[in-house]
């Protein structure tokens, strides 16, 4: 192939990426998110600290206590440890809300007629006529009602091992919700959280790609020609969609 | 009222790969041709291009490239006994949607066919006996052979620039010792490229199973392992593994699809047009019911359209052309109690077990890296390559590593007994992610007469028509085959000494669950085979009942195959359109009587 095929945007990109760190922007990714979503932070110097600026963000659709519990509840899910940061540092409460404006919160990926059969077999898959957007506020209400009821301090203000144990009884389905099955909460939960922790930061989660170096994955490099049969570990970190470098 | 256009030659509903091959052969036979796809208009630049599709999270878990179910889906039950429920999620199957259909976001395996499955009723009576097999299974013959298909299978892997080993090229033995199949029918040459590159996951399994006795083989794959150009004059770029391949659009050039390999030659021809955001209701028909004189469809702005055709072609997703029979009244529906009528019969799956295996440290499987036709697979259990007589059960399974690239947020997958979530969780996705592999056996679906597809009672589209309904649950036989090969794929991952494996098998009894990823493997409903009081179509895939419908795909095997099934539908697809070429437009009328 030539070396100046017109339509190579890989080589083109790659090109323009080594000019235009640190200010590079990208298009809108097609998930229906504004532009001020999609505005790219400074790129990273090589050396990214675990710190992020996932502290910094103002909910759009989480109210401040519905926000405190998703905090709370994501820090727990995928914690901060001895291996690195956490969903929180991530991003991943922030991911969330920021997922709560596209289609898929609001159930217009899936089909929604009716009629629903809400006790239907698991087999069967998604029967519920809830879309993610209710599923959150009827399921953080629900828990945080719960704790009320129970004497309890707000979810966010009960000890990691308090924490662990409300969001375990909600996995397993122990603790009933009025107008929602816990364990649907809890799976959309824990399915958005690991999106927060893992997806590409164009997304609003995985701040300087924290997921992705504890795990290995290196992102958007997706060239592995010289690596495919080669049983040695893969040295180099991850970059992202917009060209940052961890 | 719908406005009618002015009359074509022939329509193609659907521009998949059957929709894509029909459309270049009859504009070769100098046809007027328009296809007409639901979908938007979708290409590898810009819809695929680095780094934009590049994204987990838009492709693989927002499923952007598959069917948009808030317009259409089907419902399902387990039996006729039971209240179907729509598929509202997308989870066993990912059908496609727009130009290229499931071919642009496929991952390339691209088998043949093994040879007894084509006669696949004929093969176990002669061999077994016909009490062998069970009462309520349904399977026939294609009613056509490898051997009539085999220069339309060397044909198509011209067309998709297939990477491969041949085990024999004319009778003559090419492949041993270079991974080639012995299981492997004959061929009229050798593959296009040479194999691709075996990942590490791939050589352990290639090492596993040669060290048990088996005889491992190197995946025939539609993603390219050079550059390459076919012969309707399309380029390909080499793959470079980068496992971003199955549910995306190949941003290399590398993966087959038909927007890349055909759709080209396509765009230079002025008697071709392809119509996106067209989706078609219905095909019409005229007042004898035997000829179809065009469909109906809703563009873009709502607006209802007649498209008058002389020949139409079905060439939408396996279901949906069975639905589109059904709603035209094509074909007698298929009724389960009294076992009469055609349209919806022999609906079948692919009957899948997986076993993973966890390594230390110093197994390094990066599984990031990946190609999705690429691997190292035995079909030692395939097809009938073993005696089946002692296991009592019908059908066979190829194995393979099909390393496509797995990603964090749905590809990780932690040794059995790890927690979902914590610390525990964390630290185990970081010791696992890139030191495991994930065997599969593949294994071939068999129809009954309880599996069937027809129209919902209760659920309609965004356009006030019913959906389909599958009514669908795993037989004995599939269980028993299943867990027998699942066995075996046990050992082979034990043979690698791994730290630790996870068996995802099926149990007694245990039901389909729509909600967890199998394959897109569809089969049936709209059936070819050689008696009209058991199949839908003729050998040719013409309808019985309106000569000048003819229906391609996946809807016309009569059971389900052991490897993928994309190589015969293209491969049947050819043979179909030559059949219409060189038989049909001479002498429009059914090419086998009734």
């Amino acid at each position: 192939m030539s070396e100046h095929v017109p339509d190579n945007p890989r080589r083109d990109f790659l090109r323009k990426t080594l000019t235009l760190i640190p200010v590079v922007t990208v298009a809108s990714t097609g998930l229906g998110l504004g532009a001020s979503a999609v505005i790219a932070e400074p790129a990273r110097s090589p050396n990214v600290p675990e710190k992020t600026d996932a502290a910094q963000y103002q909910p759009a659709f989480f109210t401040v206590d519905e926000y405190a519990f998703l905090q709370a509840a994501v820090s727990r899910l995928i914690p901060a440890d001895e291996l690195g940061a956490g969903a929180l540092e991530a991003g991943a409460a922030e991911y969330i809300d920021r997922q709560m404006g596209t289609p898929y919160a609001s159930g217009a990926l899936w089909y929604m007629q009716g009629p629903f059969d809400a006790d239907a077999a698991p087999e069967l898959g998604y029967q519920l006529q809830l879309n993610p957007q209710q599923i959150y506020r009827l399921g953080i209400a629900g828990v945080l009602g719960w704790c009320r009821a129970q004497g309890n301090k707000p979810f966010h203000e009960q000890s990691a091992a308090q924490q662990d144990r409300v969001l375990a009884a909600l996995e397993a389905g122990d603790l009933v919700l009025q107008d929602v099955p816990a364990k649907a909460f809890f799976s959309l939960l824990l399915q958005n959280t690991r999106e927060g922790f893992f997806c590409d930061p164009v997304h609003g989660g995985n701040k300087g790609m924290v997921g992705w170096k504890q795990i290995g994955f290196p992102g958007a490099r997706a060239d592995f020609m010289d690596w495919a049969e080669r049983n040695e570990r893969y040295p180099f970190p991850p970059v992202s969609i917009r060209g940052e470098r961890a | 009222m719908a406005n009618t256009l002015k009359k074509v030659d022939a329509v193609i509903v659907g521009f998949g790969w059957t929709g894509a091959i029909m459309a270049k052969e009859l504009t070769e036979a100098g046809l007027q041709v328009v296809a007409l796809e639901r979908g938007p208009m979708q290409d590898t630049y810009p819809d695929g291009s680095y780094p934009q599709v590049i994204d987990e999270l838009t492709y693989s878990v927002r499923k952007k490239l598959f069917l948009d179910l808030s317009k259409e889906t089907v419902t399902i039950r387990h039996t006729v006994n039971d209240v179907a429920l729509p598929y509202r999620q997308l989870g066993a199957f990912l059908p496609g949607k727009g130009v290229g259909g499931a071919g642009l976001h496929w991952s390339g395996v691209h088998f043949r066919v093994d040879p007894i499955e084509l006669r696949m009723r004929s093969h176990y009576e002669e061999r077994y006996g016909k009490s062998f097999i069970p009462q309520d299974m349904t399977i026939q013959d294609f009613g056509v052979t490898y051997e009539e298909l085999e220069p339309y299978f060397d044909f198509a892997e011209k067309v998709f620039g297939t990477s491969g080993q041949a085990w024999t090229v004319k009778g003559e033995v090419v492949g041993r010792g270079k991974g080639g199949n012995p299981y492997a029918p004959d061929r009229s040459n050798p593959f296009p490229l040479v194999s691709q590159k075996n990942v590490v996951s791939a050589q352990l399994f290639q090492q596993a199973t040669s060290a048990l006795g088996y005889h491992p083989y190197n995946l025939p794959s539609a993603n390219t392992s050079g550059p390459y150009t076919n012969p309707y004059g399309a380029q390909m770029g080499p793959c470079n593994f980068c496992g971003f391949c199955s549910g995306y659009v190949c941003y290399m050039y590398s993966k087959a699809s038909p927007n890349v390999n055909i759709l080209p030659a396509l765009r230079q021809v002025p008697n071709f047009e392809l119509r996106a955001n067209a989706h078609v209701l219905r095909v019409n028909l005229d007042d004898s019911k035997q000829r179809a004189t065009g469909v109906t469809y809703i563009d873009a702005q709502g607006r209802e359209l007649e498209q008058p055709a002389e020949l139409v072609i079905l060439a939408a997703f396996q279901f949906n052309n069975v639905r589109l029979m059904l709603l035209s009244g094509i074909g007698k529906p298929y009724d389960p109690v009294k076992n009469e009528g055609v349209v919806g019969r022999n609906f079948a799956y692919q009957n899948m077990g997986t076993v993973k295996a966890f390594f230390d440290k110093d197994v390094h499987t990066n599984n990031f890296i990946g190609a999705g036709g690429n691997g190292v697979a035995i079909d030692d259990f395939n097809a009938d390559n073993f005696d089946h007589g002692p296991h009592g059960f019908v059908g066979g399974s190829p194995m393979w590593v099909n390393q496509a690239g797995s990603r964090p947020i749905a590809g990780v997958a932690n040794p059995p007994g790890t927690p979902a979530w914590g610390s525990a969780w964390k630290k185990a996705t970081a010791d696992y992610y890139t030191h495991q592999l994930s065997m599969d056996a593949h294994g071939a679906h068999q129809s009954y007469r309880g599996n069937y597809l027809d129209l919902d009672p209760t659920y309609r589209d965004a356009y006030g028509l019913p959906l389909l309904r599958m009514t669908f649950d795993w037989q004995d036989n599939d269980i028993r085959m299943n867990q027998f090969m699942v066995d075996k794929l046990s050992k082979i991952a034990q043979a690698m000494n791994p730290k630790s494996i996870a068996v995802l098998g099926k149990q007694v009894k245990e039901h389909f669950n729509t909600a967890s990823y199998q394959t897109t493997h569809l089969n049936g409903g709209a059936i070819m085979g050689t008696d009209p009081a058991t199949s839908a179509l003729n050998r040719y895939l013409q309808c019985w009942d309106v000569h000048n419908v003819f229906v391609p795909g996946a809807s016309a095997f009569p059971q389900g195959l052991g490897y993928n099934p994309t190589g015969l539908v293209a491969a049947l697809t050819y043979w179909s359109a030559r059949a219409i070429r060189e038989q049909y437009l001479k002498n429009p009328g059914p090419l086998v009587a009734a």
